[in-house]
């Protein structure tokens, strides 16, 4: 069963380098030819080295004197050789360097473009770690084989010329040569179909242990704090040992492979030394004969494995190219709108008309279960949720944790599209926008910020048109940021680091506030965006949004009574249903759920002042 | 706690030596043959069966020698049954020394994967118990590199190139050593042929060192930009910003691409040189040779077996232009996971010199205690006393010093100048597995495993049994939300637990630190994104469970304030208020005073 399947991969892996030439047919041309040339020359170096030999060697000595033209001539033709294998060496590894290069480029180019068209439910389903090997060694491994491919292509030419030159030279000669070549096939095609298992293996462990390590490492935080340290390090030290022992297992094979293929080649100048001293007896061949033919089998043991190494690295890059196709073909990304309204500077009219949302189904690693699980839906986290944040109003959306109401915010700028139901703006439908149109009008302040590692400027303009410093500024100044960034060493020159490591919490969102203010959006979206800022900095930021010259409609995710208390109506979310809507008052009256919410704080307190009140009362009379 | 003030000094040294670092290849390999002596597993007997090995190399040109000279031109004429002789003889050796290779690889693959496994999996212990700050100033990913590509680089070498370039150095060795046999003449004329290329390489050694230092930081660059396309995915689309993306991407890409090119081109042309010498070699031969031949010197078999052994000889050279790219990688991925484990970490555990916390309730003592990342004073000559079983909070604006307090309470990182005290143990004596087991802080960032809920809770205890664990979420009061959960506590929570809400990830992170039983808990904003009905319910029943223990909570939610025995108020990196709520409240011009009346203009 095993050989049927590598059978099957090296059909397959032939087929990935048929795409390959395709792609690049004039560098692979270009390789192709110097190695053949190069090729050539190993052959004809052969013949030369026979004929210094033959005519130049054994008459000088025999006769005790040597005919210095030839001589010289001899030994021009042997650095003429030199210098056009150096031309065929130039050819051939440039150009399979160049091809290999190109094609990388080429297809990380791809996956990485796929990345961003894809919808982000694509990429809720796949690990992050998964995304990065699929953008970097996945691509390398598609390619690994490209840089021996234009060799091993030569060396096939040049094992044509050999066979021909032999059968030129001597049939019987050429039969031996023919075994020799035969075996060494037959060498490399067990090898490769031995291999195949064994590297796809260890292609496998070589992931496990880097997930492993990305997740180990990403809670480095809480392995610490918990002092999970020895018990992270078996659990890596137990993957790390199988992939020990995956790898030792292709080491052994290679350890067969290289000897034998070292030594069949000397086995076929044995044999020709046997055979041609027959035939020199008989007078078939001469001296430069044999011994052209022995060093012919010296020089091709080199390249011949160029060979056996396409074809053991064909299954690895087979792998590779699975998952590159998995992420190519990914289908069901964004279809964005052609509608693209004028940019007014009035706010804008959101509308939920019975959305309801399913997250697609969890983390699918395995490749081909992806494609069958594209369309299937898990648990419905969303019901029936119809709301209207209306021009120019805020609109608090409370509820407790996990009900629902990060997902209400990314259905809001479409992150997401919802299962039924419909978003509009301003009265057109969310997918009848064009991406541009959706960014220009809409903009989503996220729980957790993420920053990118650049330059504040950066990170706030986002390189979108018509933000200059002074709009940076502005919105700085809106998302109560400009102090801290004009502290900082370069002001809006410093660079914040990956993931914004050098800032604070608070810091942070204020400067993702900011990124969302520059924009000058006329749905702003905030997910409990000011969690980590102090209440008194959120009080300031929020005053400056209420009485802004932007003016903005805004849907505002929060626990905080004063953010809610500067919303004109809130609505109250419980298991992914909208049990109410209304104002402040009229929901603290009408639903319990919600009053036990937002009172939560006061009614604690009153408590403890009771307990306090009884406990005095206790003291007193004791 | 006097060492502690390089801390920063030193996580940028890390940074600096993950790229170029004038150090020699032959310094690497020693640096990192010392750190890995099982290296030296059976070396004797892996030597042995490479030379015998070697040998084989040179068989057939002595055969040729042999055939030639005595079978084909002997003076008998020619000699059939001398060249059967000789070519079975031959074949024996060959059988022998294919033997010995095999036997050699197999030796070499399960001791060096063994080694390369052993510093995987030290080198990923050393990371973890390098500083947080070391954890912070080097990119996440490139931490995850030196257990993976760094050292995958090195076995994918020595799987590939590694053993080639070995037999090609024996080969080198045995062929030179054959020639010298038959002719030290013609070995002296192939030496001299060789020396002008030998210094050619030397030198594009160098250009070669930086260009493919270049390749390796632009694909740092490439990954970087990568990385950031995927996990920026939610902002990028929510911006409109995918074009400025691509474009970053692509500039990324072929960054790396023109830098891949350009070591390439380096390293043909240094390696064509070479090339010419094996044809100035081989052509000097002859014309030697033939001279040597004609003054007797020589036999004709000599000279062929000689001309041989040249192609043998050269071999090796156009092998390493093969194999050289990879082996400049090997040993720089071999120099970046030596660079990480030479950092000492500079919060250390005791180990066996240090000492258990005393049983029972731990009090925090903090003297004089001053924090910097480098920069200016995050805490400034803090002095305080935390009683045993007291429960503390501790407030002030962002950037107060909070956190950094919590930290250093907690020994994540050591305080510049001060100690800290947990009864009375000053934290740098304590043994990390007494404090880790009684010292638990629950961080803000809810960090979770893409595992079960059960399963991140049992992280904390892995012999909690099913009945403790529902047990543990009951006492918090976490039921409904367990029984809302799809599949209850075998829910999975997807990677970094990003399947549920930042607030449910809060929720599944202080079960975690509940169960770990903990003498001194510190939570750290540990409920900042749960609904305030839900965190009320929580405090309550942390307030009832933890009695009897020590609870430093740090808030910007003054409901924890005001449940707390005693607030400490931080400000500008200085203690400036402590004292109960109640108290601290009546001073209305206070930090705390402000404080408060904001907090109650926010939730009223």
């Amino acid at each position: 069963m095993a050989s049927v399947t590598s059978r099957d991969v090296l059909a397959r892996g032939f087929r990935v380098l048929g795409r390959a030439i395709k792609d690049e047919p004039r560098i692979f041309a270009f390789a192709v030819g110097g190695s053949v040339l190069f090729g050539g020359l190993v052959v004809g170096s052969a013949y030369v080295i026979g004929h210094i030999v033959g005519k130049i060697i054994v008459p000088a000595i025999e006769d005790g004197a040597v005919d210095n033209a030839l001589l010289w001539l001899g030994a021009l033709a042997v650095l003429a050789i030199s210098v056009l294998r150096v031309v065929g060496i130039f050819g051939r590894r440039l150009g399979a360097g160049y091809m290999q290069f190109r094609l990388q480029a080429r297809y990380r180019r791809l996956v990485t473009g796929r990345y961003l068209d894809l919808p982000l439910s694509w990429h809720h389903r796949h690990a992050t770690g998964t995304l990065l090997s699929n953008a970097n060694s996945d691509v390398e491994a598609a390619w690994f084989p490209i840089a021996p491919l234009p060799f091993a292509v030569g060396t096939l030419v040049m094992l044509l010329g050999a066979v021909g030159s032999l059968f030129l030279t001597d049939w019987v000669l050429a039969l031996v040569g023919l075994a020799t070549f035969a075996g060494l096939f037959l060498i490399n095609v067990f090898y490769s179909r031995r291999m195949a298992p064994r590297q796809a293996r260890a292609q496998l462990m070589r992931g496990e242990v880097s997930a492993i390590a990305h997740e180990s490492f990403d809670g480095a935080l809480v392995v610490k704090t918990m002092g999970r340290e020895g018990q992270e390090t078996d659990r890596f030290a137990g993957q790390a040992r199988e992939l020990r022992d995956a790898l030792i297992s292709v080491g052994r094979l290679r350890g067969l492979f290289d000897p034998l293929m070292e030594t069949l080649p000397s086995l076929g100048t044995l044999a020709v030394l046997i055979v041609g001293t027959f035939r020199l007896r008989a007078g078939d061949i001469s001296v430069t004969d044999l011994v052209s033919i022995a060093f012919l089998f010296t020089v091709l043991a080199f390249p011949v494995r160029a060979i056996g190494w396409v074809l053991a690295e064909l299954p690895r890059s087979v792998a590779g190219w699975d998952r590159l196709q998995h992420v190519l073909t990914a289908t069901g990304e964004m279809r964005y709108g052609t509608i693209s309204p004028e940019k007014s500077d009035s706010p804008a009219r959101l509308a939920f008309d019975g959305v309801d949302y399913a997250y697609p189904t969890g983390a699918d690693t395995d490749d081909m279960a992806a494609a069958a699980t594209q369309d299937e839906h898990g648990p419905t986290v969303l019901h029936d949720i119809s709301l209207v944040v209306p021009e120019g109003r805020t609109v608090a959306l409370v509820g407790p944790t996990g009900s629902g109401k990060s997902t209400i915010a990314s259905l809001a700028v479409r992150l997401v599209d919802p299962a039924t139901g419909t978003i509009s703006i301003d009265g057109h439908d969310l997918p009848d926008l064009t991406a541009a149109a959706l960014a220009d009008n809409a903009a989503l302040v996220a729980q957790i910020p993420f920053i990118f590692d650049d330059s504040v400027r950066a990170n706030v303009a986002l390189d979108r048109p018509g933000i200059d410093d002074d709009a940076i500024w502005a919105a700085l100044r809106l998302a109560q940021a400009d102090e801290f960034i004009a502290r900082l060493p370069e002001g809006l020159d410093t660079m914040v680091g990956e993931r914004g490591t050098s800032l604070s919490g608070g810091q942070r969102q204020r400067l993702t506030l900011a990124r969302a203010l520059a924009g000058r959006p006329r749905l702003l979206v905030l997910d409990d965006a000011t969690s980590a800022v102090d209440p008194r900095v959120e009080a300031a930021i929020l005053a400056a949004l209420r009485g802004g010259e932007q003016p903005t409609s805004i849907m505002v995710v929060a626990y905080r009574r004063a953010t809610i208390a500067l919303a004109d109506e809130v609505v109250y979310i419980e298991h992914g249903r909208v049990v109410a809507a209304g104002t402040h008052s009229e929901l603290l009256a009408s639903t319990p759920g919600y009053a036990d919410l937002v009172t939560a704080y006061e009614r604690a307190e009153a408590e403890r002042e009771r307990e306090h009140a009884y406990e005095d009362e206790g003291a007193v009379t004791a | 706690m006097t060492t502690t003030a390089t801390a920063p000094a030193k996580a940028k040294v890390v940074n600096e030596t993950a790229e170029e670092r004038p150090e020699s290849t032959w310094a690497t390999i020693r640096r990192g043959l010392s750190l890995s002596p099982e290296l030296r597993t059976g070396l004797a007997g892996t030597l042995f069966f490479a030379i015998i090995s070697m040998v084989g190399r040179a068989a057939v040109p002595v055969a040729i020698q042999q055939a030639i000279d005595k079978g084909i031109a002997g003076p008998g004429g020619l000699d059939v049954g001398f060249v059967g002789t000789v070519a079975a003889i031959t074949a024996g050796v060959l059988a022998v020394t294919t033997l010995c290779g095999y036997l050699m690889m197999r030796r070499l693959f399960t001791v060096s994967e063994t080694a390369l496994a052993n510093v995987r999996v030290r080198t990923f212990r050393h990371i973890h118990d390098l500083s947080m700050l070391h954890q912070q100033s080097e990119r996440r990913g490139s931490l995850v590199s030196r257990v993976t590509s760094d050292i995958d680089q090195i076995t994918q070498f020595l799987q590939w190139g590694g053993v080639i370039l070995i037999i090609s150095a024996g080969q080198l060795l045995v062929t030179a050593g054959v020639m010298a046999f038959y002719s030290w003449q013609l070995t002296l004329v192939v030496l001299v042929a060789f020396a002008p290329a030998v210094f050619v390489i030397r030198a594009f050694q160098k250009r070669l060192a930086g260009a493919y230092g270049l390749v390796r930081q632009r694909m740092g660059a490439l990954l970087a930009a990568v990385s950031e396309s995927v996990v920026g995915a939610p902002v990028i689309r929510a911006y409109g910003v995918s074009e400025r993306t691509r474009t970053r991407l692509n500039t990324a890409i072929d960054g790396h691409k023109t830098s891949q090119m350009r070591a390439l081109r380096t390293s043909v042309i240094g390696f064509s040189s070479g090339e010419i010498a094996a044809g100035l070699a081989t052509a000097a031969v002859v014309v030697v040779g033939v001279q040597l031949g004609i003054g007797g010197t020589l036999t004709i078999g000599q000279l062929t077996a000689y001309l041989f052994l040249v192609t043998l000889f050269i071999q090796p050279v156009q092998i390493a232009a093969e194999v050289l790219n990879e082996a400049q990688n090997a040993v720089a991925g071999w120099r970046r996971v030596l660079d990480v484990l030479d950092v000492a970490p500079d919060v250390a555990d005791p180990g066996e010199q240090g000492v258990s916390l005393p049983e029972g309730p731990i009090d925090v003592r903090f003297e004089d205690v001053s924090f910097t990342y480098g920069g200016p004073i995050v805490l400034d000559d803090v002095d305080l006393d935390i009683p045993a079983k007291t429960r503390v909070a501790v407030v002030g604006e962002t950037g107060s010093g909070k956190t950094t307090f919590a930290k250093l309470l907690t020994r994540l990182m050591d305080p510049t100048t001060g100690t800290v005290r947990l009864s009375g143990v000053p934290l740098d004596q304590l043994r990390f597995d007494s404090l880790r087991s009684r010292v638990v802080m629950v961080p803000q960032d809810g960090f979770l495993f893409d595992a079960t809920v059960a399963e991140n809770v049992r992280f904390a205890r892995p012999d909690l049994t099913d009945a403790d664990l529902a047990l543990a979420f009951t006492e918090l009061g976490l039921t409904d939300w367990v029984e809302s959960l799809p599949n209850g506590l075998a829910t999975r929570v997807g990677e970094r637990g990003e399947a549920l809400s930042v607030g449910e990830r809060q929720l599944v992170a202080l079960a975690r630190a509940y169960v770990a039983d903990p003498d001194l808990l510190v939570l750290d904003e540990a409920t900042s994104a749960v609904d305030p009905a839900t965190e009320v319910r929580l405090q309550r029943t942390l307030d009832a469970v933890t009695r009897g223990r020590t609870t430093v909570a740090i808030a910007h939610r003054l409901s924890t304030a005001q449940a707390a025995d005693e607030v400490i108020v931080v400000d500008k990196g200085r203690v400036v208020q402590r004292g109960p709520h109640d108290k601290l409240v009546q001073d209305s011009g206070s930090v705390y005073g402000k404080l408060y009346a904001s907090w109650l203009e926010q939730t009223r």
